[in-house]
């Protein structure tokens, strides 16, 4: 009897919640808390997938890097509007509508295909071998996400220079 | 209850994260509020990575979920930074009324 299950309905249920309170609640910034929370609880289910990590990638760039920028961001466009921003949704039928429709589809394909079998035993460290990978056969993609990463930053600092 | 969770179970809670995103990026008003749907999003399908990759025992899956979400913050950084600069320039979030190039 292993812990994995009951981890992993524990964390569907808070995922799933934290997922709505993001959508609907009316107060951006408490969205942006419950992001964090659905964030973290995407950790916990990496960590039922022994990729401790990703785990902690998950927790230091989503959660910790993420959830910043987006309360930097709120915090800005409040000052300058001056007074607190509230949200509002709108038309939530058709939203509804498309997204039930987006999961009936994709669950109607995933529950036909058949059953996989057990999860094959851990060959060797995942977190040594997520290293080698990078350094040797994916050495290019790591280095195109420098590069991605430096236009990115440029790009928000050309965004974010002050006004003349 | 079974004592390891199949592939399956992943998926579907990945598919429910990724259709309550899809209904926050349509249903939302503020870009911010977009933005945050949107994250919902991607991050599902950093679940369903990780998850064949564990049951396929190949590391590839888990290498590329550390480029997704590395993509994924520096997307966010430059998508509230353009937020900041439309809220500058217009003096609002909200999507419906950024229609500068409505015909």
């Amino acid at each position: 009897m292993s812990l994995e299950p009951i981890a992993f309905g524990v964390l569907s249920v808070v995922l799933v919640a934290s997922a709505l309170a993001v959508v609907l609640t009316k107060n951006l910034f408490h969205s942006v808390l419950w992001l964090a929370l659905a964030l973290t609880g995407t950790a916990g289910i990496f960590l039922t997938l022994d990729a401790e990590f990703l785990a902690a990638v998950q927790l230091l760039l989503y959660a910790g890097g993420v959830v910043t920028i987006a309360v930097f961001a709120i915090v800005v466009t409040e000052r300058l509007v001056g007074d607190r921003i509230t949200q509002t949704s709108r038309q939530l039928t058709n939203g509804f509508v498309i997204a039930a429709a987006v999961l009936v589809g994709v669950l109607s394909f995933v529950l036909r295909a058949p059953q996989s079998g057990p999860r094959p035993p851990i060959a060797e460290d995942l977190t040594r071998a997520i290293g080698e990978s990078v350094l040797t056969r994916y050495v290019l993609p790591f280095e195109l996400l420098a590069l991605l990463f430096l236009a990115a930053l440029l790009g928000a600092i050309y965004f974010a220079r002050p006004d003349d | 209850m079974p004592t390891s969770m199949p592939l399956q179970a992943y998926l579907v809670l990945a598919a429910v994260l990724f259709a309550i995103g899809l209904f926050g990026v349509v249903t939302r008003r503020n870009t911010i509020g977009i933005l945050l749907g949107i994250e919902l999003m991607l991050n599902s399908v950093n679940i369903n990575l990780v998850a064949f990759a564990r049951f396929a025992g190949d590391t590839a899956g888990l290498v590329f979920t550390v480029f997704t979400i590395s993509i994924t913050v520096a997307e966010v950084a430059l998508g509230l930074a353009l937020v900041i600069l439309i809220f500058r320039v217009r003096r609002t979030v909200v999507a419906d009324h950024l229609d500068l190039l409505q015909g």
